[in-house]
């Protein structure tokens, strides 16, 4: 009977399908909530000048990305030359958010590696990256003319990131 | 209970004793006792997104111990658990929550298992109901003298070829 072995088959392959596809998905990747909503307010202190500060009112008008990086994270160090690329392009101001970091060991990271940011800010509780809902690091955002967050990479970025997501985003955020 | 077992498991009552004290050294924790207590069962509803299989209270990782510090902190300022639930997932999304809410996207999740469990059922009920109708046919007569006959023949085949020893 031909049906007999159809049926097994049949759910064995729609099972192989839905796991195949599933394997394809980072588990560690959550999708933000807070995409295309306004970018929570912040007020922090600046890396190079802790006597002044930077808010989220500061950046209106402008597009631009907020990069949360720290000394002590790995995986910045694979992006970093990235940023640098990107910020020598000028193409959009990028923000770093200096994520529960010792200033001394952040200030001697950008001066080995090379500083993109137009301006560092300090976040040394992580409070502000709670607001963000961070949870790891590095993490990117896309922020708007309004203030709102339009994109969101999790993990290092990656050229094919920059050139497929990120860079077509920012062109599109800047003309309209 | 064999010695190994015995030993393994003081191993693992050990090991969950050194665990304890390392979570319980690694935050400030509300003086209240009781509030403590609160904060707890807060934490044990929300997921650490750094070790996703563990939940806040359990975890001692660097973002575990801020939302633990996040949710002492606003229960100090009067907050409803309520209020700090959805705190987090303005944050972090429903996957914060160990219990995800019940939603448009969420309905298979939670009717998956009892929708798989009735179909199961369905289908062994029919499949046994199928197996019975074809059982319960009786057997061709011609089949069953044959079967007869042969049986006749054996019995009667029995007597010589009994072990001696044993008549």
């Amino acid at each position: 009977m031909k049906t007999k072995f159809a049926v097994p088959l049949a759910l064995f392959l729609g099972l192989a399908v839905f796991f195949a596809i599933g394997l394809t998905h980072d588990p560690r990747e959550i999708p933000s909530p807070l995409i295309d909503k306004p970018a929570p307010d912040f007020t922090l202190p600046q890396l190079h000048a802790q006597d002044r500060t930077l808010s989220l009112a500061d950046m209106k008008g402008k597009v631009w990305l907020l990069n949360v990086w720290a000394s002590w994270c790995a995986a910045c160090r694979e992006e970093h030359p990235l940023l640098v690329a990107m910020s020598k392009a000028k193409l959009v101001p990028i923000i770093g958010l200096d994520y529960k970091d010792q200033t001394p060991d952040a200030l001697a990271w950008l001066q080995e590696h090379g500083d993109p940011y137009d301006v560092s800010i300090v976040d040394a509780e992580g409070r502000v990256g709670i607001n963000f809902g961070v949870y790891g690091v590095p993490e990117t955002f896309l922020i708007d003319q309004q203030g709102r967050i339009r994109f969101k990479h999790i993990g290092p970025l990656t050229r094919k990131v920059v050139d497929e997501t990120l860079l077509p985003q920012i062109k599109a955020l800047q003309n309209g | 209970m064999p010695d190994r077992v015995i030993r393994r498991l003081l191993l693992a009552l050990a090991c969950a004793g050194i665990a304890h004290v390392a979570i319980a050294a690694s935050a400030p924790l509300a003086a209240d006792p009781a509030r403590e207590a609160q904060v707890m069962h807060i934490a044990e509803k929300l997921r650490c997104l750094v070790c996703q299989n563990q939940s806040i209270a359990e975890s001692s990782a660097d973002l575990a111990n801020d939302l633990k510090r996040e949710v002492r902190e606003q229960l100090a300022a009067g907050k409803s658990e309520q209020d700090i639930l959805d705190f987090m997932v303005e944050r972090y999304g429903d996957f914060v929550l160990y219990e995800p809410p019940v939603r448009n996207s969420t309905l298979l999740l939670w009717g998956g298992p009892l929708t798989l469990l009735v179909a199961a059922g369905a289908g062994f009920a029919w499949t046994l109901k199928r197996r019975r109708a074809t059982h319960a046919t009786p057997p061709a007569a011609q089949d069953d003298a044959d079967a007869r006959a042969r049986a006749r023949a054996l019995l009667e085949d029995q007597p010589e070829r009994r072990p001696e020893n044993h008549a």
